[in-house]
């Protein structure tokens, strides 16, 4: 049983029932493209393509924010003094342990219901960031990336192997030093492959900043669906928009894989 | 109405009617029923899927692939609305065309099927990996003792595979126990629904959003503790593992 499925495997990915599986799919594309109404396409595609905008912004900005903040918590977490460590942990377990959605909504209504009573924030430059709805959507995704991102930089932290930091210090290396040129470095290489997952996590966690004003990919599609009363339509073309971008986050990061050497990684 | 945000009021929390704390715990309870229904039509969905992808046929094989990428790369959130509409909408039909009539899905069902689809994708992954990792000779060994596949299954291969897949698992129970928020998106009043309505109409927006997250991780962790002591009891008599 299992040395038929190996050896089918190891066939190539065209076999008579793939052929008929493609063909059957293609069908119900046809009859999903010939069937359904697509005619809102063309008129919603500029807005179709400012949602995408908004959406891919948000992720790369929340994901190298979050990124940012999840370096130092990771390594206090190693290294730290026990009250920073404590702290650290701390904020990794109330960000994990909580639902996305309830911290957004903490951020946006609970933050967004204080500080119009600061006339100093009133007044400031701030004010005009802080009426809409981004900064907070981008604060509360940033966040939850840190403190995901947090535990798998600790554990990458841990096991870079002692010697190599040792051999570092032995160098006269200062610990800046060290960490920059050693411990970040070997480091990130054994946190990529999964920054792969916590990225697409990150991409799936976008659409959530549309319930709080923010009119990304995920928005478009409701106002259209709202606009032209096409029910499903609009939530296919989402599913799909949402694939591609998965597939293609997916194969970037298997790309960068290979491009770092992983020898004695 | 200024200083209600500012001095916490916490009788606003309290159980019977002016305050919200019976909102928030009936909330509650109806988030741990999804959850738990949910997680355990996930757990049936990829136990099925598990043993579809390492013994199924071509066809199943890669019917289910599609399942597992599709679901793992939508965000849950479209998944949500598409199959809690989709789903209510295609059952409606289907009936109608039965000549029932309309029926009307409580939302709890839908919550359930919803999570129970999202996870399963999940936990198919989960329990093939974790079947993967039994060495083969242990199996070939009750073939060899002519058990009947099904007491393999019972015998050799659950118990071998539960320590490979209850870390997983454990993840995929707490991701349950939060998607269950998503559904406030749709309307269902469940926790984080409540507590929207709860701090909506008494202003004290932090007050309530921190009371949910309490709540939630409450949930997480005394559900740490409880696989704490499951995944303990599963790994008993494993060598190596002393710690």
């Amino acid at each position: 049983m299992s040395e038929a499925a190996k050896s089918s495997n190891a066939d190539n990915f065209f076999k008579p029932h793939r052929l008929c599986l493609i063909a059957l799919a293609l069908l119900l594309l046809g009859c999903v493209i010939g069937f359904m109404r697509w005619d809102w396409v063309p008129h919603y595609s500029g807005l179709i393509a400012y949602g995408l905008g908004v959406t891919l912004l948000v992720l790369f900005s929340t994901s190298i924010l979050g990124f940012l903040l999840a370096v130092p918590i990771g390594l206090v977490q190693v290294t730290g003094p026990w009250p920073l460590k404590a702290v650290a942990q701390a904020f990794c377990t109330v960000i994990r342990g909580t639902p996305l959605l309830l911290q957004l909504w903490l951020i946006y209504y609970g933050l967004g219901s204080l500080f119009p009573q600061f006339p100093a924030i009133r007044h400031s430059f701030l004010w005009t960031y802080l009426r809409d709805g981004w900064p907070y959507g981008v604060a509360a995704l940033a966040i939850s990336f840190a403190a995901y991102e947090a535990e798998v930089m600790r554990g990458a932290f841990l096991g870079v192997p002692r010697g190599e930091l040792e051999a570092a210090r032995a160098f006269g290396m200062n610990p800046f030093t060290m960490f920059r040129r050693i411990w970040l470095p070997r480091a990130l290489r054994r946190a990529l492959p999964t920054l792969a997952g916590e990225t697409v996590l990150q991409l799936k966690a976008t659409p959530l900043i549309a319930t709080i004003t923010v009119v990304d990919l995920y928005a478009v599609i409701l106002k259209i669906r709202q606009e032209t009363f096409a029910t499903y339509e609009p939530l296919l073309l989402l599913t799909l928009i949402y694939i591609c971008l998965t597939a293609i986050l997916v194969a970037a990061f298997r790309y960068l894989e290979h491009r770092i050497p992983t020898s004695g990684a | 109405m200024t200083d209600a945000t500012w001095i916490i009021n916490w009788s606003l929390l309290a159980l019977e009617p002016p305050g919200w704390g019976g909102v928030l715990l009936n909330g509650l309870v109806r988030s741990l029923e999804i959850a738990i229904g949910g997680y355990g039509l996930g757990l049936c969905l990829g136990t099925g899927g598990a043993i579809g992808k390492l013994y199924g046929g071509p066809v199943m094989r890669d019917l289910l692939k599609v399942y597992t990428t599709l679901v793992r790369a939508v965000p849950e959130l479209v998944l949500i609305l598409i199959l809690y509409y989709a789903g209510t909408d295609l059952l409606n039909q289907l009936s109608a065309a039965l000549g029932y009539g309309s029926v009307d899905i409580s939302g709890l069902v839908a919550g359930i099927f919803v999570i129970g689809v999202v996870e399963g994708a999940y936990s198919t992954e989960v329990l093939r990996g974790a079947i993967q990792s039994i060495s083969p000779g242990q199996i070939e060994a009750g073939r060899a003792f002519g058990m009947a596949p099904t007491k393999i299954l019972l015998r050799i291969t659950i118990p071998a595979m539960l320590p490979h897949a209850i870390p997983g698992l454990s993840n995929l129970w707490l991701i349950a126990t939060k998607d269950t928020a998503l559904l406030a998106v749709v309307g269902f009043s469940e926790l984080t629904m409540a507590t929207r309505q709860a701090a909506g109409s008494s202003k004290a927006y932090i007050l309530f959003f921190c009371a949910a997250g309490v709540l939630y991780l409450a949930v997480t962790l005394i559900s740490n503790v409880i696989i704490g002591a499951i995944d303990r009891r599963c790994r008993r008599g494993i060598a190596g593992e002393s710690a």
